[in-house]
């Protein structure tokens, strides 16, 4: 993995055990200055474990987690004042008012009461809940707390944000106004943004970079395109074609294309993987044998067969969507 | 700002106030913020209407009382019997009041400190600002007992003064100290059982679990404890119609250190002999021991002679209680 610029957060060899079980396994993270990095896998693959060590909140078994430099477990108090983190589920008190709650923030930050009011009314105006600042968190909606959440984290102006699970729970809608929202933190703020999820269709559009975490392992890191060459080196491709009529010769015809590695029908689709991408040739070839062509469409094959093999199985995929 | 003072020539100090200021500046947050909670809290109000009508009744009641017999006999300390005389109306005094309220107050006050925080997702938010662990826990207890020593003095203060327009007769030097042991008495035994139920709150995930588990240790230290220690006396030691002194003493005593276990026994008699200087001990005692005594008043520093055990014993059981929530909550862990 090439990295340009500085690394803001590094482990090295980060490891946690619960007992028998290994929550995290080696790992071994960088995430890049100004990068929105996303750390991709199905519930329980030891995401929260991994931010929890990052904040020193949980202490490794072995091995290191470092923020800009810090080591989280010695000096945690340097690495909280870095980091912003909104947890899943993230948790307001609900008898205090919005302003009120992002004042119990900035005061824990030790941000004097006049610039912590100017932040505050600047963090709403951005999240859009200027309007709503004086009343209740408990009436807020749950897309409300999130973006109270994101004005939480503008308040403590932090260099890196840790986001876990942020869309969950939250409307398409609210989603896409949220991702929005993140990736102005980063683009806008010059901030690195590290976000855990298993809604891998929904944080792939605004990460630089992912890393996809199974078992307490990462598997793959990198740019998406990267991500595609680690995990199946050779077929880069993936097209899913329908044509009529669906006969034995059809699927002759596929096999007997340049560049068509293998090919699988699902009833009436055929999934081919290819080296490179033969669509012309293809179509050309229907025409010229008189078949017509009903489907053709292009797939990025790697992540989806990453879909396929670490969240379809757990269930997620459907979610995914 | 750096002000180096050495205390001892060979032993200088740099106190930088600032450094200082800044490691509790975490905790000085949280304080001022829990005592915000507490004190706007409804919970708290209700229990703090109730605790203070149930105190000023009883002022009432005794007030009259004490009108009524103050000519007919000589009574020392009039002031302090507006705090421990009941009358036939109201059968408790000011101090069996709050002696009996107080806890609940206390458990009230933090039954949710820890598991409310987890259950509204608010504890790994907090815990992810540059504050230590501790801050959390130690501004809580730390606000939790402030307000209990304010609300506890309050009230003496509301009673003592309502007491001296009624009665009309000014307390002594000695029954404001006495006063003043008998509050800061109130508030590390208060304090306990706030302690307690902070424990809880770090022991059980549910809310729900901690209310009823201080509940239930309330009602067992209160009610219970003392009727078992008197069944384990029994047993061990029983007393019949042939028994010798020896016996009965031995089942006396017994009965007496099981039920001092429970800081409920020992808040008791502590109070009772720092607000009645005529309380002379504590123990069983024989009827030959008593001849020759004179009747007459211990002087403060022989009251608290007297309770120092007691109150060495309150102290620690608040702290004990305290040091294992703290602990507990330092080790465990942060996600919901």
């Amino acid at each position: 993995m090439t990295m340009t610029g500085n690394v803001l957060v590094e482990t090295i060899d980060l490891t946690k055990k619960y007992g028998e079980i290994t929550a995290v396994d080696h790992l071994n993270l960088r995430i890049g200055e100004g990068k929105i990095y996303g750390l991709l896998g199905p519930n329980g693959a030891g995401k929260t474990t991994t931010i929890l060590m990052l904040l020193g909140l949980t202490e490794p078994t072995s091995g290191q987690a470092l923020v800009a430099g810090c080591d989280a477990t010695r000096n945690p108090l340097k690495v909280k004042s870095m980091v912003g983190y909104l947890p899943d589920n993230v948790g307001f008190y609900q008898e205090m008012t919005g302003v009120e709650n992002l004042m119990y923030t900035a005061s824990l930050n030790g941000i004097p009461a006049e610039e912590s009011r100017r932040r505050i009314y600047r963090a709403l105006e951005r999240v859009g809940l200027a309007e709503v600042g004086h009343r209740k968190v408990g009436e807020y909606s749950r897309g409300m707390r999130q973006r109270l959440g994101i004005a939480d984290l503008l308040v403590k102006d932090p260099k890196l944000i840790i986001l876990d699970e942020p869309t969950l729970g939250i409307d398409p809608e609210g989603v896409r106004e949220l991702l929005k929202m993140i990736k102005g933190l980063s683009v806008e703020d010059g901030r690195t943004v590290l976000i855990s999820s298993h809604m891998l269709h929904q944080i792939q559009q605004i990460c630089d970079e992912v890393g996809i975490f199974v078992k307490g392992k990462l598997i793959a890191s990198g740019t998406i395109e990267q991500l595609g060459h680690q995990l199946s080196p050779g077929s880069d491709l993936q097209l899913e074609v329908r044509a009529e009529p669906a006969d034995e010769g059809l699927t002759r015809l596929f096999q007997g294309l340049e560049g068509v590695e293998s090919v699988q029908q699902h009833g009436d689709a055929y999934l081919l993987n290819c080296r490179e991408d033969i669509r012309p040739a293809l179509v050309e070839k229907l025409v010229a044998e008189r078949y017509t062509l009903l489907q053709l469409q292009k797939r990025s094959v790697s992540l989806d067969a990453i879909y396929l093999r670490y969240f379809e199985k757990e269930g997620y995929y459907d979610q995914a969507i | 700002m750096t002000r180096p003072f050495s205390i001892f020539k060979t032993f200088s100090v740099d106190l930088d106030w600032n450094t200082v200021y800044e490691a509790n500046r975490g905790l000085l947050a949280v304080m001022r913020k829990e005592m915000a909670d507490h004190l706007s809290q409804k919970r708290f109000f209700i229990l703090a209407l109730l605790t203070t009508v149930a105190c000023l009744a009883s002022l009432y009641v005794a007030a009259s009382t004490i009108r009524s017999t103050v000519g007919e006999n000589q009574i020392d300390f009039v002031f302090l019997h507006l705090f421990t005389t009941s009358g036939d109306t109201l059968p408790f005094s000011f101090i069996s009041f709050l002696a009996f309220l107080g806890p609940l107050v206390g458990i009230t006050m933090g039954f949710d400190a820890i598991s409310g925080e987890r259950d509204r997702g608010t504890l790994s938010r907090v815990l992810s600002q540059p504050i230590y662990r501790d801050a959390l826990i130690n501004g809580k207890f730390a606000a939790g007992v402030a307000v209990l020593a304010l609300v506890i003095l309050g009230l003496v203060a509301l009673v003592g003064g309502l007491g001296l327009i009624l009665i009309g007769i000014p307390p002594t030097l000695e029954e404001v100290l006495r006063i003043l042991a008998y509050v800061f008495l109130s508030v590390v035994y208060i304090a306990f059982w706030l302690a307690l139920s902070i424990l809880f709150s770090v022991l059980f995930r549910q809310t729900s679990t901690s209310a009823l588990a201080g509940v239930a240790a309330w009602l067992f230290l209160a009610i219970f404890a003392g009727l078992l220690a008197g069944m384990v006396a029994e047993g061990i030691y029983p007393v019949t119609e042939a028994s010798s002194t020896q016996q009965v003493i031995a089942q006396a005593r017994l009965q007496q250190a099981l039920s001092r276990i429970s800081p409920t026994t020992l808040y008791d008699e502590a109070i009772t002999t720092l607000l009645d200087p005529s309380v002379r001990t504590l123990g069983p005692v024989l009827l030959e021991q008593a001849i020759g005594a004179i009747k007459g008043p211990l002087t403060l520093g022989q009251s608290l002679l007297l309770i120092w055990p007691h109150l060495v014993g309150l102290v620690a059981a608040t702290l004990i209680c305290f040091a294992v929530a703290y602990t507990v909550f330092m080790r465990q862990e942060i996600r919901a």
